[in-house]
């Protein structure tokens, strides 16, 4: 079996599963926010529900239209915060202690390798690169999680892809499942798992691992996952509270697919409006103008991405008529960004720190575009209206061309800085 | 009850969750409210040509992006009876099911029909009708999985789950 079908197979009573098979499983961690989980709860409530199946594993974290956006965001963040209290989860986390969900979990070592994560938010996948299955639903499907501590899945097929061969400078795990989606495009592992394995895997960190598992849902895929390793191990040693397994896929597993990739051919990615897979290396860019660099999110708002933009942006300023918007993913990681001294460079760069939350990302608020503008952005998706108006574009790519973008005030690489070698 | 007759509006491939309801109006779960602007910014006209019990016809991963259920929430709200694509996107899929919105696989009616056509569904036949004046053509529907029949006649997960218990 492989690590997907593994860890599925390990929380039901089956000895065996096969894709194609449709199983009830049990959940290590159900995962809510301010906009999926009030529905749930909503649902939960309609189906006779009073406690949920256990109170340290039901996850909520109001972080999309936080800090409240208005009136009506204000409420949906109630109802959650009423209910975490009545429930009395151990997993809540209040604006000034939380962050946005998927570096959250991670970080605070409430996913863990072998687990079995359900988000009612799409890139609950992230978790998969702590060698867990988690993946994105809906309410209806958290509000039965909720309640029963299972839930229904179909065993999916596995594409393996292979990366081999060292990186360039300047490119990154983004760059890295910016150049996959391009290829595979936005369909390309519908229903699927991903297993990212090969040498090149142990080049990465577990930032550049969690940024690519973010983003497979935008092939698709029902989750990505990488193979515990030493470096998983590091990372997860000295968060986790409870034990773990740590599951790996057996020599003769069946996949469905297998892409190699050669990591070394790939520059710098940019996906350009309005799909994830209209992907071109930075060199075809062209002269984009723009008007907004956001650098945060759950895909880049790691530490180790700041690092990167504030390595660029040290003794430089953003173009005139740009803004740029850091957002720390997580209050841990804005503490360490302002012991490191990120924060000040990005200030004195003209920069503004946004406090940890998805609205900029989604258009919500805290960087909404207005008509034809154009924003470079270390987020997910580039959809029509995905960061504001209708009329406006987003152009995803990684912390450093983020970063070279702002100064240059045109999508850009790293490499175009004088005093910067490509 | 799985039977649906209505006019056909098409969509093209990849009509993400976005575009079905844009994540600036996820301040409500309300239906009604996240009807009002289901599809707007691909089709501003799109809630004032459809009447209750139109379908819609779409390309490939339908539904793509945001897990959001707001999404087959607005659609079932604006009085879609139905949604017929090429394929669709995992969540979008299984939220459809989940919360009762009629979902349906084929991959050649959208190469057939145009905006406005009358097409009748009967998803227990699992076949499509579609009359040209006096020829009637019928296209099958890709069959789907007994356990997720049983969702729907159940009502969604939640009615499903309770029926279980009882």
């Amino acid at each position: 079996m492989t690590i997907t079908e593994k860890i599925l197979c390990k929380h039901t009573d089956l000895e065996e599963v096969h894709p194609g098979m449709l199983i009830n499983a049990k959940v290590d961690i159900a995962l809510g926010n301010d906009i999926t989980a009030p529905i749930a709860i909503n649902e939960f409530r309609k189906a006779g529900g009073t406690r949920v199946f256990d109170r340290d594993k039901v996850v909520l974290v109001p972080d999309h239209f936080t800090p409240n956006k208005d009136i009506d965001s204000a409420q949906q963040c109630k109802v959650v915060r009423e209910f975490a209290q009545e429930q009395g989860l151990t997993h809540y986390y209040e604006v000034g202690e939380a962050g946005i969900e998927h570096a959250l979990l991670p970080e605070q070592g409430i996913v863990l390798p072998g687990d079995l994560v359900i988000g009612a938010d799409s890139h609950t996948c992230t978790y998969g690169a702590l060698g867990a299955f988690a993946t994105g639903v809906g309410s209806t499907d958290l509000a039965a999680a909720m309640l029963t501590g299972e839930v229904w899945f179909r065993v999916p097929e596995t594409i393996k892809i292979v990366l081999y061969g060292r990186m360039q400078k300047w490119v990154s795990g983004k760059d890295i499942i910016l150049y996959i989606i391009g290829r595979i495009g936005v369909d390309g592992a519908l229903y699927k798992a991903m297993e990212f394995i090969g040498e090149a895997v142990g080049h990465l960190g577990m930032a550049d691992r969690l940024t690519i598992a973010n983003m497979v849902i935008e092939a698709g895929a029902k989750n990505g996952i990488f193979i515990p390793d030493a470096i998983t191990e590091a990372y997860v040693r000295e968060r986790a509270k409870r034990s773990y397994t740590n599951f790996t896929s057996d020599s003769d597993a069946l996949y469905a697919d297998m892409i190699d990739i050669d990591v070394s051919t790939i520059e710098p990615q940019v996906a350009f409006p309005h799909i994830p897979s209209n992907v071109r290396g930075i060199s075809q860019a062209g002269n984009v103008k723009i008007d907004q660099v956001l650098i945060g999110s759950c895909t880049n708002g790691r530490i180790e991405d700041l690092r990167v933009a504030a390595g660029i942006l040290r003794g430089r300023k953003v173009a005139p008529y740009v803004r740029l918007i850091i957002m720390p993913a997580t209050q841990e990681i804005y503490k360490m960004a302002l012991r490191e001294g990120l924060m000040e460079i990005f200030i004195d760069a003209r920069g503004v720190i946004s406090p940890p939350s998805c609205g900029a990302c989604l258009g919500g608020h805290m960087g909404v575009l207005a008509d034809g503008e154009r924003a470079v952005s270390t987020t997910n998706r580039n959809f029509v209206g995905r960061m504001g108006h209708p009329g406006s574009e987003v152009y995803l790519a990684s912390p450093a061309v983020a970063a070279a973008s702002a100064v240059l005030g045109r999508v850009a690489g790293p490499g175009e800085l004088p005093g910067i070698g490509g | 009850m799985m039977k649906f007759k209505g006019k056909i509006w098409k969509f093209g491939d990849n009509i993400d969750t976005d575009a079905i309801i844009p994540a600036r109006y996820l301040i409500t779960s309300d239906p009604a409210f996240l009807a009002a602007h289901c599809m707007e910014d691909v089709d501003p006209e799109f809630l004032k040509k459809i009447c209750p019990g139109d379908i819609i016809v779409a390309g490939e991963n339908f539904g793509c992006g945001s897990s959001r259920e707001h999404a087959p929430i607005a659609i079932k709200a604006a009085g879609i009876s139905c949604v017929i694509a090429k394929s669709f996107a995992r969540i979008f899929y299984r939220n459809s099911f989940n919360m009762g919105l009629a979902i349906f696989e084929s991959r050649e009616l959208w190469n057939i029909v145009s905006d406005g056509k009358e097409i009748e569904v009967d998803g227990e036949e699992g076949s499509i009708s579609i009359t040209d004046s006096d020829f009637v053509r019928f296209l099958r529907i890709h069959p789907i999985p007994s356990f997720m029949e049983e969702l729907i006649k159940d009502g969604g997960l939640m009615r499903h789950l309770s029926k279980k218990k009882e």
